[in-house]
């Protein structure tokens, strides 16, 4: 079959589209955007008219998944790690509605904050939720997973938990791809009781989804994706590893047999009997996972009693924090490390930085000049290009917590009396989850100024459409901000005594004022023009 | 054999067209890669980097170990340095000269040639310059890429084949600018 080179992120969209999925649902998030950026790309996609537009949110889009599945067909939710925690909500009811199409629910996970908040492991999640975790090692199984993810999910009518983290989803390499299967007919829920969780019907399906229990251990146990390699007959230590460890392990013995037996975990739950079967024989483990101690927490449970030591994340054999690489693996085995020459002093820190001339840049400088009367201490930001506003020169921004959250942590520092209090939010995470905080100041009447920077798109995945896009006025209107404090003005030099004369105006109206400063991502702009000249 | 190499550069400034040039003329040869790139927020003007690993044997890790890279291929001079840690012993150092410089503390340019020249195999081009000299201006990479490849044992045929099927859907005129770039790049003498 045709080999593709592909990204970890991609070769699980390919996979998906082959494996006859009809919906991807989707807010863009680092590392999993190139998921559904490629699908809209794909003309396959186009051509099995596979729903590939963004949702408002990760709780949308888990929600429209949910529906697609009662409907009967095939269908996958994409996001970043911290999109879970908005979605959490459906995630973790869909455990018991279960599925009728398959669910993939696939989450990217960035250990080491490459280019996120924290680094939360996904795979808690799952556990939590108590449905299947797939956690590929590489491209190929990237794609491969995607066929067995909706088999496994229609098979016990339960959603798959799919985890990636950054280096794979990243990182590009060989796929071969197999026979497309047909989309599936829509098919509604034999079962009429399915997707409704009244406590009475939700009781007696958790008790079914605890008796599944067995089953997925079952399926850990036969997983084609969890390996037990007994090449190595030095039973002085086990290994085992999850997801990408893996491949850091067999680098570290360039493809020379390893000396000690191997289980490789791609699926969970923790296949217990193997590891135990592992653990009885050896004098003690070591465990390599990409992300927090979960394989090693539940491996200390089954140990109890035990005395053999384990060693990993917990008892710092592997830094407890931060992504593996070979060389924190070939510490861990008492191996000789490697390391080229230190970086000269002289190299000085590059860190991003907003483009020269981007419209956010204009917005920040009028606002530090309008507020310099009342010091630091006055604006709350959000999740963003514009989070980069916390940076020298504009020092514009003190806080960035999560998405949305600069328009009711302004409203409660307001409840509490801070005067000016301001929130700062790009249009595209407003429409994601500041629409709701809005309500809250309308309904309390709150003395706020919320600016919501206009650039047309969701900036720092890329440039992504969002479902809110030449609607903002309206949405804030319609929520019950009055019109004459909702004001637009265009983020230029030229502009500045207007600007500030604009947000000085607002910050004293004793009220909830909207301002909008709108002005095209100069990404996108360049985009387009490039296009337009090629066309 | 097998090729590990850290291309470097500030985001925009084309390091990923490097990657994938070198990364098709492996795969002309049969050759496997891995290649893991950064995206999202570390691109808005900061360093990037990016993985390269050729090899015609399986290849395991995504990165390459520290202290294992044979090559660090960089479009600016200061991003070289900042992969240092990854380069092998007798691993090559090959750099354009011009400095991109987008923040208030750039170091004194001397300091980060003496730096690179410290490096026992090293190659510091002026890619910009050369581009300009065969009109293809905005492709200094690949300049780069050409100073580069006698190093990674490819050969002008091969990059040139990869060239003209990467850049053959934007044209003609593209096509030559990047092959006389590549050109200066091979012809330049220390």
């Amino acid at each position: 079959m045709e080999k593709l080179m592909l990204l970890g992120d991609e070769a699980l969209a390919q996979g998906a589209l082959d494996a006859g999925i009809s919906g991807f649902y989707a807010y863009p998030g680092t590392p999993s955007t190139e998921i559904v950026e490629y699908v809209q790309r794909s003309k396959q996609a186009a051509q099995m008219n596979v729903h590939r537009t963004w949702s408002s949110n990760e709780k949308t889009a888990v929600e429209s998944a949910i529906g697609m599945s009662f409907a009967g067909k095939r269908t996958m939710v994409t996001m970043k790690h911290v999109g879970l925690n908005v979605a959490a909500d459906p995630f973790m009811n869909s455990a018991l509605t279960g599925a009728n199409g398959g669910i993939i629910i696939t989450v990217a996970d960035d250990p080491s904050m490459h280019s996120s908040q924290n680094e939360q492991d996904s795979r808690f999640y799952g556990k939590f939720a108590m449905i299947p975790i797939l956690e590929p090692s590489n491209q190929q199984e990237c794609y491969d997973m995607a066929f067995y993810g909706f088999e496994l999910s229609e098979k016990y009518h339960v959603p798959v938990l799919l985890r990636l983290t950054t280096r794979l989803s990243h990182s590009r390499s060989g796929v071969t791809r197999r026979e497309v299967l047909p989309q599936k007919q829509m098919r509604k829920p034999d079962d009429i009781f399915q997707f409704m969780l009244l406590p009475a019907i939700a009781r007696k399906k958790y008790k079914h989804h605890i008796e599944l229990q067995k089953d997925f251990l079952a399926e850990s146990i036969v997983s084609p994706f969890n390996e037990f390699n007994f090449e190595g007959t030095d039973y002085s230590r086990g290994i085992i590893t999850t997801g990408l460890a893996y491949n850091y392990l067999r680098e570290v013995f360039a493809g020379k047999p390893i000396p000690h037996p191997i289980l490789k975990v791609c699926q969970y739950p923790v296949p217990e009997e193997i590891v135990s079967n592992l653990y009885d024989r050896c004098d003690s483990l070591l465990i390599l996972e990409e992300g927090m101690p979960l394989l090693e927490d539940s491996i200390r449970g089954f140990a109890l009693g035990t005395k053999k030591p384990i060693h990993g994340r917990l008892d710092g054999t592997i830094p407890r924090d931060g992504e593996l690489n070979p060389n924190k693996i070939a510490v861990a085995l008492g191996l000789p490390d490697t390391y080229g020459k230190d970086i000269p002093e002289i190299v000085s820190q590059r860190p991003p930085a907003l483009c020269v001339g981007c419209p956010h840049s204009d917005s920040f400088l009028a606002l530090n000049e309008a507020i310099a009367e009342y010091g630091r201490g006055h604006v709350f930001s959000d999740i963003g290009c514009y989070t980069l506003g916390f940076m020298p020169p504009y020092n514009a921004i003190n806080a960035c917590v999560d998405m949305g959250a600069s328009i009711t942590m302004a409203k409660g520092a307001a409840d509490a009396g801070l005067f000016p209090s301001i929130a700062v939010i790009g249009d595209s995470t407003f429409s994601h989850s500041g629409l709701t905080g809005l309500l809250d100041c309308v309904f309390d009447k709150t003395n706020v100024v919320i600016v919501i920077l206009d650039n047309a798109t969701t900036g720092m995945t890329g440039g992504q459409e969002y479902t809110g896009a030449g609607k903002l006025e309206a949405i804030c209107e319609g929520i019950g901000v009055e019109k004459e404090h909702i004001r637009v003005f265009v983020p230029l030099k030229k502009n500045f005594d207007e600007m500030v004369r604009i947000y000085k105006e607002e910050i004293a109206y004793n009220g909830i004022s909207v301002i909008i400063p709108r002005r095209e991502c100069l990404q996108t702009l360049k985009r387009k023009n490039k296009m337009e000249v090629q066309s | 054999m097998k090729k590990d190499i850290i291309l470097a550069g500030v985001g925009g400034q084309g390091i990923l067209t490097i990657a994938t040039i070198l990364g098709d003329a492996a795969l002309k040869r049969g050759w496997q890669l891995k290649q893991a790139e950064v995206h999202g927020m570390s691109q808005r003007g900061g360093d990037v980097q990016s993985h390269l690993r050729l090899s015609d044997e399986p290849i395991w890790s995504d990165l390459i170990t520290l202290g294992k890279a044979d090559m660090i291929l960089s479009v600016e001079p200061m991003e070289a340095l900042r992969y240092l840690p990854y380069l092998a012993p007798d691993g090559w150092i090959i750099t354009n000269k011009t400095p991109f410089v987008n923040i208030p503390n750039y170091p004194e340019i001397e300091a980060v040639y003496r730096q690179i020249e410290s490096i026992p195999n090293h190659l510091l081009i002026d890619a910009d310059e050369l581009a300009k000299e065969v009109k293809a201006n905005r492709a200094m990479n690949i300049v780069t890429l050409g100073a580069a490849i006698k190093h990674l044992g490819f050969s002008a045929e091969e990059i040139e084949a990869s060239i003209r099927s990467i850049f053959e859907r934007k044209g003609e005129v593209i096509v030559e600018s990047n092959i006389r770039a590549l050109r200066a790049g091979i012809d330049f003498k220390k």
